[in-house]
């Protein structure tokens, strides 16, 4: 591994209810979030190529936490995003070089599937800035019941020299969906989208 | 007496690797459990709410044995807690203090008679607030390494009739404690302070 990792943290959501009714089984969400030395902290560096190496590590690394802490097969999460915040001394492609590239590859290795795009976000911000993970149904985008999104954050992340990666997976879409659109049974899986 | 209706649950694992220092041999995790329940007495001044305490006993259990699990399983390696709350907009600061109890007895009962308070924090707030929730040594309050804390919240909890309520576990001290004081090897255990 050459992310030098300070800590990890997962976080697992479950609703209960919602709006008074009852949510049985509750919808859930999981993220996992890695704080990593940023090595391009505070210089202009025209070669990104080992942070997208480290996107590849992290793709693996938290999906495999998060759906351990969901305590699901990977194949049977539904749905997916993922987001990275840079610390002040970092630029915004330093977050693009970890996202997008590697780190999508590892992630559908552990879900077995995922034709869909991974949905992402990413931001420059000072320690405890939320991350708002957007999630997407990993074998269909167009899946409306599963459009969310779910907020992370560390009071301690990410320094000035460090960034904040965050792989996010539930087993459920949103608690009451009623707006329509495409359902999850009526995915065909073939170009990602439908 | 009022049902403990929980709207939705957390539950959040940090394991920090080091801080700038030498990693040591050991990672600290921390792990917080948070349940966002309806406050029964939302709204308006109840003079009777002790009763209440009782009723929040088995969610306290639950919760306390969620984290045990989340650190691993074995409550041996459990060295700090702490406890919180916040409560919502329509409630009053006494709501959050009914946590104290059915909080602090499920910890103790979960790792065989802790001897140490469980420090804890409380207070009034909107949804996305923050607390910072207190911790010290399951057994003896003094010990200087363990003092910590843990910053958790919500983005959508507490809403103004609800009352979020944290327990937080650990499992060693600081990760580069060096400021002495007593150490957890000289507690003697008789009066959860030394």
């Amino acid at each position: 591994m050459i992310a030098k990792i300070r800590k990890i943290a997962t976080f697992v959501e479950e609703t209960h209810t919602e709006m008074g009714h009852p949510i049985s089984p509750p919808t859930r969400r999981a993220a996992a979030v890695a704080v990593i030395e940023n090595p391009h902290a505070g210089k202009y560096v025209e070669d990104l190529s080992d942070l997208m190496t480290i996107g590849e590590e992290l793709g693996a690394l938290l999906t495999e936490k998060a759906v351990a802490a969901l305590g699901i097969p990977g194949p049977s999460a539904e749905s997916y995003g993922k987001a990275a915040a840079v610390g002040e001394d970092g630029e915004l492609e330093h977050a693009a070089a970890i996202l997008h590239p590697k780190l999508g590859t590892p992630v559908r290795k552990v879900l077995g599937k995922g034709a869909a795009l991974i949905p992402s976000s990413k931001k420059r911000g000072g320690l405890g800035v939320p991350l708002d993970i957007p999630l997407g149904h990993k074998d269909a985008a167009f899946v409306r019941s599963h459009f969310d999104g779910m907020e992370v954050r560390l009071n301690d992340a990410p320094r000035a020299n460090e960034i904040m990666v965050a792989v996010a997976v539930t087993d459920s879409g949103r608690p009451l969906p009623r707006v329509g659109g495409l359902k999850k049974e009526e995915i065909k899986g073939e170009d990602g989208l439908r | 007496m009022p049902d403990v209706h929980v709207r939705k649950r957390l539950t959040v694992v940090e394991e920090i690797f080091h801080e700038g220092g030498p990693p040591p041999y050991l990672s600290l995790r921390r792990a917080a459990a948070l349940a966002v329940i309806q406050n029964p007495y939302a709204g308006h001044y109840v003079e009777e709410i002790a009763a209440f305490m009782e009723d929040l006993k088995p969610l306290g259990l639950e919760m306390a044995k969620s984290l045990v699990a989340a650190l691993g399983g074995d409550a041996t390696i459990i060295e700090g807690y702490g406890k919180g709350a916040i409560v919502g907009a329509k409630g009053e600061l006494e709501h959050g203090a009914l946590w104290h109890v059915p909080g602090g007895y499920a910890m103790r009962e979960i790792l065989g008679g802790a001897k140490a308070i469980v420090a804890s924090t409380k207070k009034v707030g909107s949804p996305g607030a923050r607390l910072d929730v207190p911790i010290t040594h399951i057994n003896a309050s003094y010990v200087r390494s363990h003092f910590d804390s843990m910053e958790v919240g919500l983005a959508d909890a507490p809403r103004a009739n609800e009352i979020l309520l944290a327990l937080v576990m650990t499992t060693g001290p600081r990760i580069h404690a060096r400021i002495g004081g007593l150490k957890s090897w000289e507690i003697k255990g008789e009066d959860g302070l030394r």
